[in-house]
């Protein structure tokens, strides 16, 4: 066990590389979550098409599939891609598209009559959006993205397959030269848990700020209903 | 480089051996998953508050942590406690041990949302607890949760390729061999692909038609 504390400048070189890597994969899948999130509550048809599309071959596919496709097959076509940009870029699509179902189910769970009093009041579409419906559907988003935000994090032990160096790849590398199989996934499976415990601690506090900001709690029965509609792995 | 199809018809029978192994392997797992979850919530209702706190932590850090990386301690550790394990069984119980956590939650909604009257019921007609949860409660809660638990056959199933980490030759492993050897990683690995999101898209439609049928509401 100590032979493993001892290597504690690889553990948290490692764990340094898994925070990294969940903070690019959150930043890049809130931008498709977003995105085709409201693509999908168009009124447009062909609009709402983009976004199933989305949803379904990023849902449908595994991101260890993509990761390898990214990083093994693509470059034999011309596209190259850095270790780092082939992990953040599989995770982001992937984690983005369950994203989206929770954008697309808050968005359409805040109150259809919201929308009418903001047009009543004569709000520009822009405004409805960013002052009205978005503000509300934030709060029924939260809890849903907590979990996703785990599934994340656990995603990016992935990236070890593809040789980056994130703690689960310097863990295989502390276990060859220690011989110390058991004390070393212990320590990195507790470093893993309390990584998630931390991110679900953030996100509870966001949660209380946005309730707080919008003068309430949020109607618990809408949020479950946007995170059912939303993630597989909710 | 273009695409090769003569290259892309001789792969095609080892991925399909692949796709035997990971078709089973999600099928053997979700079969544990679906007991071991039921067992997780079961123990979570037991009046003893140390066993009802423990399960509670013992789930919770198998949902917080990688997959991946409770494979490799199934797969390397056990044996040095004296528990070898075939990499196949190995990966069986991986999955099906992390996706309990899972199906645990499903199930204990499940259970909470059978209408109170049920319980007062079983009380009323003085049915024993062994009884009312057998022929009551768990018929009418795991009805509720059917399409959840589709999901996670799903997800499970997407989850399937993390076990060439520890040497099944599933499905993606299959391609990556098949891909060493001649270095065109294209074709398989994009085949791979190809058949995720067929069977995928396919499954979700089913579980959405399981959804309207099983719909209580």
């Amino acid at each position: 066990m100590s032979d493993v504390l001892d290597a504690y400048p690889q553990l948290l070189r490692g764990t340094w590389t898994t925070v990294q890597l969940t903070v690019y994969g959150a930043a890049l899948a809130l931008v498709p979550a977003l995105v085709f999130g409201l693509a999908g509550t168009s009124r447009h048809t062909a609009v709402r098409a983009l976004n199933r599309v989305y949803v379904e071959f990023f849902r449908g596919t595994a991101t260890l599939v993509l990761m390898y496709w990214l990083f093994y097959a693509l470059p034999l076509v011309g596209f190259r891609f850095t270790p780092v940009a082939a992990a953040v870029l599989s995770l982001g699509l992937n984690v983005g598209a369950y994203g989206a179902e929770v954008v697309r189910g808050a968005v359409n769970a805040v109150p259809r009559a919201q929308y009418e009093a903001a047009v009543a009041l004569n709000f520009t579409p822009w405004q409805r959006m960013l002052r009205v419906t978005l503000p509300q559907a934030v709060a029924l988003m939260l809890p849903p993205f907590g979990n996703l935000l785990i599934e994340l994090m656990k995603g990016t032990a992935l990236v070890s397959l593809i040789t980056i160096g994130d703690l689960t790849f310097n863990a295989q590398r502390i276990r060859a030269a220690t011989g110390e199989t058991a004390a070393t996934f212990l320590v990195i499976l507790v470093v893993y848990f309390a990584i998630a415990q931390m991110l679900q601690l953030a996100v509870r506090y966001a949660e209380r700020r946005v309730d707080r900001m919008l003068g309430r709690r949020p109607d618990r029965r809408a949020a479950a209903a946007a995170s059912g509609a939303g993630a597989v792995k909710a | 480089m273009t695409w090769d199809w003569n290259y892309t018809g001789e792969i095609l029978p080892d991925l399909l051996d692949g796709l035997r192994v990971t078709v089973l392997a999600t099928v053997l797992g979700y079969l544990i998953a679906l007991v071991l979850g039921l067992v997780w919530t079961l123990l979570r209702r037991t009046p003893s508050r140390a066993v009802n706190q423990a399960v509670r932590w013992v789930v919770e850090f198998i949902r917080s942590t990688p997959l991946l990386v409770q494979l490799f301690f199934i797969f390397y550790v056990l044996p040095s406690w004296g528990l070898t394990l075939g990499a196949l069984t190995a990966g069986v119980i991986g999955l099906g041990l992390h996706y309990s956590t899972y199906t645990c939650e499903v199930y204990r909604a499940g259970i909470a949302d059978v209408p109170r009257g049920q319980w007062e019921a079983c009380v009323a007609l003085n049915l024993p607890r062994r009884r009312a949860w057998q022929d009551v409660i768990l018929p009418q809660a795991v009805r509720r949760v059917v399409p959840s638990l589709g999901n996670y056959l799903i997800a499970m199933f997407k989850d399937s390729p993390l076990l060439l980490a520890i040497s099944v030759s599933e499905l993606l492993g299959a391609a990556y061999r098949a891909g060493a050897e001649t270095l065109r990683y294209l074709e398989p690995i994009t085949v791979v692909g190809v058949l995720f999101v067929i069977v995928s898209v396919l499954s979700s439609i089913v579980v959405r038609r399981l959804e309207r049928r099983y719909a209580t509401y």
